[in-house]
């Protein structure tokens, strides 16, 4: 009949498709951004590896960067652990605390790697997982970023370096306590 | 020395059950049904598999989500509470039914309109084709091929 008027339907009908897949492909199923980015961090009341009593109530005042990882997080955590260390050492005199929160872990073998890495900051299991959901946390490793207030302001999903660190840690301890 | 040993050895005993008060898992108020515990965890995505639900996958993860499942629930809170627990944590993206409210109603409303569309296409070009034949214009076949085409075929019929 018209064969004009197919002649725009049948690209009027395939492009937005095309443009939709084209858009899809293209963006990561797994980047999904954190719901808690502004929000007030969820209290955690943890015992620390040695022991020690570690709570975020405890570190209130103090700019706090929350690692979760685990020893069979390979290569990722591998990777990052040797910066967090430094970031540690760097920071701790400036009013940072770095804390590692080790998931679904062993723990003969959370030992062995933070012993490996010299890991000289708070550690602590969470056996039950329930920081680990209080946090949202998708995978290890993913790293959180709590300003004085107790707010988190900054979520990096994968290995941490050295300047992703160092640059949200100036942010936030810039800012007026 | 004895007095000594004796609140020392007091001491580890009230430091063990302190600990053990610790680690024991909260007193159950409300006893839960497992099947319930299933259907919340069947409707949240893992997060490591993406395409499994809390309750189908085998994960760690999904092994502790199921535990907080059936924490929450002990300590009193609706099906819906633990759903919106999980949510405030993790956006809607852990619901494996986007809500039928809001921007991802688009997602459940998108599908019956866009079916409705086609339906009705279909019918009007199906109603113009059924009343084309009516007004046809006649044949303007040549007479010369007419007849070939003619010959042709009783040619075929008496081989």
């Amino acid at each position: 009949m018209n064969a004009s008027r197919l002649r725009w339907a049948i690209p009027a009908a395939v492009v937005p498709v095309l443009v939709l897949l084209a858009y899809g492909f293209r963006t990561d199923p797994r980047e999904i951004p954190s719901p808690l980015l502004g929000r007030p961090a969820a209290a955690f009341s943890l015992t620390t590896f040695e022991g020690a009593p570690l709570s975020l109530e405890g570190l209130r005042g103090q700019v706090v960067m929350l690692n979760f990882w685990a020893s069979w997080c390979i290569p990722a955590c591998y990777d990052e652990a040797p910066a967090l260390e430094r970031t540690w050492r760097a920071y701790k005199d400036k009013g940072v605390m770095v804390v590692g929160i080790n998931v679904q872990d062993k723990e003969a073998a959370a030992l062995e790697f933070l012993r490996r890495f010299e890991h000289s900051f708070p550690n602590a299991p969470d056996p039950r997982g329930q920081v680990l959901v209080d946090y949202g946390v998708y995978g290890v490793p993913e790293t959180f970023f709590i300003d004085r207030k107790g707010r988190v302001r900054f979520k990096h999903v994968g290995a941490l370096t050295d300047e992703i660190a160092r640059r949200q840690l100036d942010a936030l301890l810039e800012e007026p306590s | 020395m004895t007095r000594g040993f004796a609140s020392a050895a007091a001491a580890v005993m009230l430091v063990t059950v302190v600990g053990w008060a610790a680690a024991a898992p909260p007193p159950a108020a409300i006893k839960v049904d497992e099947q319930t515990v299933h259907e919340v965890a069947s409707q949240l995505r893992c997060v490591v598999c993406q395409n499994l639900s809390v309750a189908d996958s085998p994960s760690e993860t999904a092994r502790q989500m199921r535990a907080i499942v059936r924490e929450r629930l002990a300590a009193g809170d609706s099906p819906e509470q633990v759903l919106a627990y999980f949510v405030e944590k993790y956006g809607i993206w852990i619901l494996l039914s986007p809500p039928k409210s809001g921007f991802t109603l688009l997602v459940w409303v998108v599908p019956f309109v866009g079916l409705g569309i086609g339906l009705v296409l279909v019918a009007v070009v199906v109603r113009r084709w059924s009343r084309r034949p009516q007004g046809a214009p006649p044949s303007q076949l040549d007479p010369a091929v007419r007849e070939r085409i003619r010959r042709e075929m009783s040619e075929m019929d008496h081989s």
